[in-house]
């Protein structure tokens, strides 16, 4: 008898040992701040974020996938302690990101290299030839990034000339869009920046200005009027550094094919865009 | 006794009146060839010459140590004339070499007689299969020294020598078969040898009586048989035919080194022949060119490298704009919007079509039929894996399908299946990567 019990002790001693060492050995390296993070999200699992529950929301938030106010149920005291987790800022407002749709190639700017018949779908298009449409950076307007399933919040829908619109006021900026599609034109940016590059296209100035009327070729206007020397060419494509940008507007106007977009540009430049 | 064939498929129109009849012509060397160095599935070939460089016919211009490639020879002599890119076929953009023809096609001094088939050993015609640049000329361009190199504990016992050409309007490998039955059976013979195999089959589609018969003959008392097939599409893709010929049913995910057997295109064992008794390495290869937008249908022997375009002006050029062209057959090639793209290995046709032949069809939705289910040669139900992005059609072994289009040919509907269940496999793909890793 007691031979016995001293016999399974003995083993569940061991077995023990041997778990607590397995676990710390062959544990999976998880980022500590998904778990917390998940601790300080409300736990309704409701979905709302665009993601299946609170856990992966915390992943995506973590991973930099999505932004802290996808989660609409949050109250401010999540928001804080999340905040603090992550060691953001969040000056609500000015922090609040929203779907950008980097591209103006719609149906009439952008060229065709050929009628694309196929089924209506982002991917399918790009594994035709590698798409129809001359630029190959550009939006396919398959809406991969407006179907059913995507968007949980109704914020994006595909516009009359074959370019996705997102509606900012519905936009929690969840993602999921953005991982929708497969040339990456859509991206999360803060809402309300004095100037967006609308164009993703590094094809340089020979090819994209036939390719598309609104491309950025890569002229350098931008990079030579800026007084804030805000803007870089970046393989042949114009990127704004947004520390130095004080929304002077004189990138916006300077731009021959207005591949810049946003509210610093001059009146009349507004009412074209 | 009803002759032999595979579960499924699909009866298509033919369309091969247009160019069956007319003999292997020789294009003659092109002013220009712009040679893609990636023309094979495995590793990309690197560049061995440089803008400026003179070549002569068949010098090895790219090469790699990677084992599952083949090198790249100058289909041309003459000049570099730039290291540049190009686009192949399926719209990717990859490096290649322009060389400008001196017109005077000076053989390379490693071209050579490589000696009798009975002095060579298997790892000697091995090599030579691998310097010949040999891939498989039937579309899908793998590594023919790869077949032939088993991994330990398979026993290659049959190779299967495929002259089906199954799909319309082809006729590339009818000729071959009609014009070079000797080379095949030499090729086969060349083969048998590296496998160390012990049965050698070549299934042929009834429709092709003349090539049986000349490859019976070419045959002779050698033990190989020249089998017939019921004329039916896919009769020809490598695990359907040796479903037909050998009752065997290569199993999922998969491959016919599985069975023990390999299976070459009829154009891949005359390439294996010409490499051994000249040494010509993989320079050129007989493309079909037919279509009802072409002037003059025919099948013409083309330089690898040459463009779309100097292939159908030597046809009588593109006699209407055709509504689609297409690089290979019309069932599995694919649609081109650039003519300047140069011939590579594994292209077996160019066709310039009308849009009667080539309609543009509206699709409607789907009526559960299951004509899809019942085609299909790699018994899959289509119309469930390209229920995608559904979930649930990654349960349904995208993997399996061997692209055929039979589905999407079949359908009453007109539904884009195949379409979709290319979006499938990708996925699926990825998954399956990620479990790997
Ligand atoms: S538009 Fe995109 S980012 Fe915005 S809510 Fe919809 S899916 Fe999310
Ligand atoms: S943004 Fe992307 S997914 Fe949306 S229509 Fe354009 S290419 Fe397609
Ligand atoms: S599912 Fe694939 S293998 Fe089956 S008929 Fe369709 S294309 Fe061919």
């Amino acid at each position: 008898m007691v031979e016995a019990i001293l016999t399974l002790m003995t083993l569940g001693l061991l077995f023990g040992a041997g778990l607590a060492f397995a676990s710390r050995v062959l544990a999976v390296k998880r980022d500590e701040r998904i778990e917390a993070v998940e601790a300080a999200l409300p736990g309704g699992n409701c979905g709302a974020c665009g993601k299946a529950g609170c856990g992966m929301f915390a992943e995506a938030l973590v991973e930099g996938r999505t932004q802290i106010f996808s989660c609409p149920v949050a109250d401010p005291e999540n928001l804080e302690r999340i905040a603090e987790i992550l060691d953001l800022d969040i000056d609500t407002d000015s922090d609040r990101k929203v779907a950008v749709v980097r591209c103006q190639g719609d149906d009439e700017a952008a060229k065709d290299r050929f009628r694309y018949i196929g089924i209506k779908d982002c991917n399918a298009a790009q594994m035709v030839a590698g798409g129809h449409k001359a630029c190959e950076y550009g939006c396919l307007g398959q809406g991969t990034c407006v179907g059913d399933d995507v968007c949980p919040f109704d914020a994006i829908y595909m516009g009359p000339n074959g370019l996705p619109v997102i509606i900012e006021e519905k936009c929690t900026g969840c993602g999921n869009c953005v991982e929708a599609c497969p040339r990456n034109i859509i991206a999360l940016m803060p809402q309300g920046l004095p100037v967006y590059v609308l164009c993703v296209s590094h094809d340089g100035p020979k090819y994209a200005r036939k390719a598309c009327d609104k491309a950025c070729i890569a002229c350098g206007m931008c990079v030579r009027k800026c007084p804030n020397e805000a803007f870089v060419l970046e393989d042949k494509l114009a990127v704004v550094d947004y520390d130095k940008c004080q929304a002077a507007g004189v990138c916006i106007d300077v731009c021959p094919t207005g591949a810049l977009v946003g509210p610093a540009g001059s009146e009349e430049k507004r009412k074209e865009a | 006794m009803p002759s032999k064939t595979f579960r499924g498929g699909v009866d298509t129109p033919h369309f091969k009146e247009m160019s069956a009849s007319s003999p292997i012509s020789e294009l003659p060397a092109p002013e220009k060839v712009t040679i893609p160095l990636t023309q094979h599935i495995g590793a990309p070939c690197e560049v061995k010459v440089e803008k400026g460089d003179q070549v002569d016919l068949g010098q090895i211009i790219a090469d790699t140590d990677a084992f599952v490639s083949a090198p790249i020879h100058a289909s041309v002599s003459g000049t570099v004339e730039a290291v540049t890119t190009t686009r192949l076929a399926d719209g990717r953009i990859v490096p290649a070499v322009v060389i400008a023809s001196d017109g005077e096609d000076r053989w390379h001094e490693s071209v050579a007689p490589k000696g009798e088939l009975r002095n060579l050993d298997a790892d000697a015609i091995r090599s030579i299969m691998r310097e010949a640049g040999l891939v498989g000329m039937g579309g899908a361009a793998f590594p023919t020294h790869v077949k032939y190199t088993p991994p330990p504990g398979v026993d290659l016992h049959t190779i299967i020598i495929n002259g089906c050409e199954c799909e319309p309007f082809l006729t590339c490998d009818h000729r071959v078969m009609l014009e070079f039955a000797d080379e095949i059976v030499f090729g086969l013979e060349a083969m048998m040898k590296v496998a160390g195999a012990k049965r050698g089959l070549i299934g042929i589609e009834e429709n092709k009586p003349d090539a049986i018969e000349a490859l019976r003959q070419a045959v002779g008392d050698r033990p190989y048989d020249v089998i017939p097939l019921k004329v039916k599409y896919p009769e020809g893709a490598e695990k359907q035919l040796i479903s037909a010929l050998t009752g065997q049913e290569v199993p999922s995910g998969g491959l016919p080194l599985d069975l023990g057997i390999v299976v070459n295109n009829v154009a891949t064992a005359v390439a294996l022949a010409n490499a051994i008794k000249t040494g010509q390495p993989l320079i050129d290869r007989v493309v079909t060119v037919s279509g009802d937008r072409v002037g003059r249908p025919g099948n013409l022997r083309v330089r690898i490298g040459t463009s779309m375009e100097d292939v159908f002006d030597a046809c009588g050029g593109l006699t209407e704009a055709p509504e689609r062209i297409v690089i290979g057959g019309p069932m599995m090639g694919q649609a081109v919007f650039d003519i300047s793209i140069p011939i590579t290995k594994g292209c077996s046709g160019v066709l310039a079509l009308s849009a009667e032949i080539a309609p543009v069809v509206e699709e409607k939705p789907c009526i559960r039929c299951g004509r899809c289910v019942e085609v299909c040669p790699s018994f899959l139900m289509p119309l469930y894996i390209a229920d995608y992005p559904h979930e649930a059609s990654l349960e349904y072994y995208p993997l399996d399908c061997i692209e055929c289009g039979s589905c999407s040919y079949i359908c009453p509907a007109d539904q884009r299946l195949l379409e979709r269940i290319r979006l499938a496999k990708v996925e699926a793909e990825a998954r399956q990567r990620s479990d790997d890793a």
